[in-house]
């Protein structure tokens, strides 16, 4: 297993209440897994997959990624395991702006201290999948939604993580910029064995998945193969 | 190297603004190591004038003589003690009589010193051989600012009266032999310099001084009654002046720095709040907070570098023009109470460059830390959103 959940919990203080956002949750993800988080606004999807992303922590239970317990990692190694064997893609891109996309998309690689001539290969190698050869060296403020995203996936994809997680990838572009989204991540994820799993209520993107986790009030409702 | 270079692209991503901070920054910065210079080359021009017009290798001092108490200058004269008259006769050593007296200008009375020294002497640059010779009248030298102020020109004739050492009051014509310009007021305000024996027969002194310039030759002794004075010690009170007036001139260079660092913190402190979805995403493709809060810091400091970077291109041309040419004075400084040459060259040390590059990276890098601090305490799942309030 690529990602286990056991017994997962989490709250967020709100006043001097807690408001719980997952409640003992149980999951597990294998490895090359295409997999969506469905449900509605509020119902811990992207709260699961920040704690799956080690940007935040359990409050109760555990979730180890690729072995680690992501709770009981320190920020370096957390940081570490986010840069070595994950990757991001957010519903606003978040692309660095003064960046062109060749060092948008080079960014995860400098932070892995690889060799000049290694990065160029893989950042190129990476454009050239999602075609973006073109758009070298445009700076995010040039690029069209669905170019920008096709950029956040490059960069999520350079490094070869064994999971990505994707926040609302498709929520800011039309239909034809998501289907061409969503297809080359398929592509990827066929290609690469890379594991996705996607935080979305977007019916695009189910249509894609090939397992559906329904969550419901930070519980999981439905989990099921396509 | 991989946060410096990403923290450069950041910083020069933000264009103008980034280069209208490092403008400023880069002008306080040659503002200072200006005025520094300045100060360091007053400094120095003022005690090389006071060392070969006054100080010469240093001075004995009568016990008792205080240049500072006018009531004690009349009767501080001492013997010159027999072991420094070898020194005196070969000239490395010259004695000095100082007292009072009162001159009548125009009618007008005014009060001065008077300076009895040899007028054979070659050890300070006064031109002393002006006041040998003999006539009814007692040959003078004095500074033009005194000129000036007691209205006198060169063969003016003067009527001066004094006390001897009995106190008797004795009168007699004084002729401006000379009129020497200096840029050294200790020997030119109010002061009249006549030859040694005369002022010594005047006051009854016979064989004594006041002080003693010591040629840079001679050695030094201990004497009692007498206290030998160094250069250094005796140009101490001209640099700590130098110092003092220069005072008012650094506050215009430090409201200029703090104006170019008050900007840089503003920049920070916009920045960490509106490019908190880079911060959280920079955490999320695997940074950690701190060195996120590192690389802002970096970036903040960085206007420091930009700034010394165009500051030497605009400055050290003009450092090298002004030590090689001087700083000219168009006003009249004689007033100023200081060594203050009509021409001042700045002098620009390698330790005065180095000291303001490393203050303005400390005091750049210290405002570009304290709002990143506020990094390490963000929770990057709601930067990322860009939800941070």
């Amino acid at each position: 297993m690529i990602v286990e959940v056991k017994h997962l919990t989490k709250k967020f203080p709100v006043g001097k209440a807690y408001f719980t956002a997952l409640k003992d949750l149980n999951l597990s993800f294998a490895e090359a897994e295409f997999t969506g988080l469905v449900g509605p606004s509020g119902s811990g999807k992207t709260t699961l997959l920040n704690i799956i992303g080690s940007l935040d922590v359990p409050s109760e239970g555990e979730v180890i990624v690729l072995g680690k317990s992501v709770g009981r990692l320190s920020p370096p190694e957390a940081a570490l395991l986010r840069k070595q064997e994950l990757g991001f893609i957010f519903q606003n891109y978040n692309l660095l702006p003064v960046y062109t996309v060749f060092e948008n998309v080079e960014f995860p690689l400098l932070l892995l201290d690889m060799p000049a001539r290694e990065r160029k290969k893989r950042v190129l190698e990476s454009l050239s999948w999602l075609g973006l050869s073109d758009k070298v060296n445009s700076r995010p403020a040039q690029l069209s939604g669905g170019e920008c995203q096709r950029v956040a996936i490059a960069r999520a994809m350079v490094k070869r993580p064994r999971l990505v997680l994707a926040d609302e990838p498709t929520a800011n572009l039309d239909s034809v910029n998501s289907h061409n989204i969503l297809q080359a991540m398929l592509k990827l994820n066929q290609e690469l064995k890379t594991s996705f799993i996607f935080a979305t209520h977007d019916e695009k993107v189910i249509g894609y998945l090939k397992r559906i986790i329904q969550l419901e009030d930070g519980r999981v409702a439905e989990d099921r193969l396509v | 190297m991989k946060l410096f270079k990403t923290a450069l692209k950041s910083l020069l991503g933000n264009g103008l603004k980034t280069w209208l901070t490092v403008f400023v920054l880069s002008v306080s910065f040659v503002l200072i190591i200006f005025m520094q210079g300045l100060l360091e080359g007053w400094s120095r021009q003022a005690v090389i004038d006071a060392v070969a017009w006054e100080i010469a290798g240093g001075q004995y001092w009568s016990e008792a003589y205080d240049p500072y108490d006018p009531f004690s200058l009349d009767s501080c004269a001492r013997d010159i003690p027999d072991q420094l008259m070898p020194a005196a006769e070969s000239g490395l050593l010259e004695a000095v009589l100082i007292s009072q007296g009162t001159i009548y200008p125009q009618g007008r009375m005014q009060g001065v010193i008077l300076k009895g020294i040899d007028p054979e002497q070659q050890i300070v640059k006064l031109p002393t051989r002006l006041l040998a010779g003999e006539g009814p009248e007692i040959p003078v030298i004095i500074g033009a600012h005194m000129a000036k102020q007691a209205h006198l020109k060169e063969n003016d004739l003067v009527t001066l009266r004094w006390r001897d050492a009995n106190g008797t009051f004795e009168a007699a014509d004084l002729r401006i032999a000379g009129i020497f310009v200096t840029t050294v007021p200790t020997i030119d305000n109010g002061q009249i310099w006549l030859a040694l024996d005369k002022l010594q027969s005047m006051m009854l002194r016979e064989n004594q001084a006041s002080i003693l310039i010591a040629s840079p030759d001679y050695e030094a002794q201990q004497l009692e009654g007498w206290l030998f004075k160094d250069v250094e010690e005796l140009s101490s009170n001209t640099i700590a002046m130098v110092k003092a007036k220069s005072m008012g001139m650094a506050i215009f260079y430090l409201i200029f720095l703090l104006l170019a660092l008050l900007a840089i913190f503003d920049t920070q402190t916009l920045a960490i709040f509106r490019r908190q979805r880079e911060i959280g995403t920079l955490v999320a493709l695997g940074m950690t907070r701190k060195q996120v809060q590192w690389l802002f810091t970096l970036e903040g400091s960085l206007n420091a570098l930009l700034a010394i970077a165009l500051g030497c291109l605009y400055g050290i041309p003009l450092f090298i023009y002004l030590s090689t040419n001087g700083l000219s004075f168009p006003i009249d400084v004689s007033e100023f109470g200081l060594p203050v040459s009509d021409v001042m060259y700045p002098y620009y040390s390698l330790k005065l460059i180095v000291g303001t590059i490393v203050f303005i990276l400390l005091s750049t890098a210290l405002v570009s830390y304290l709002p990143a601090r506020q990094i390490a305490r963000m929770n990057p799942t709601e930067a990322i959103r860009g939800k941070m309030h």
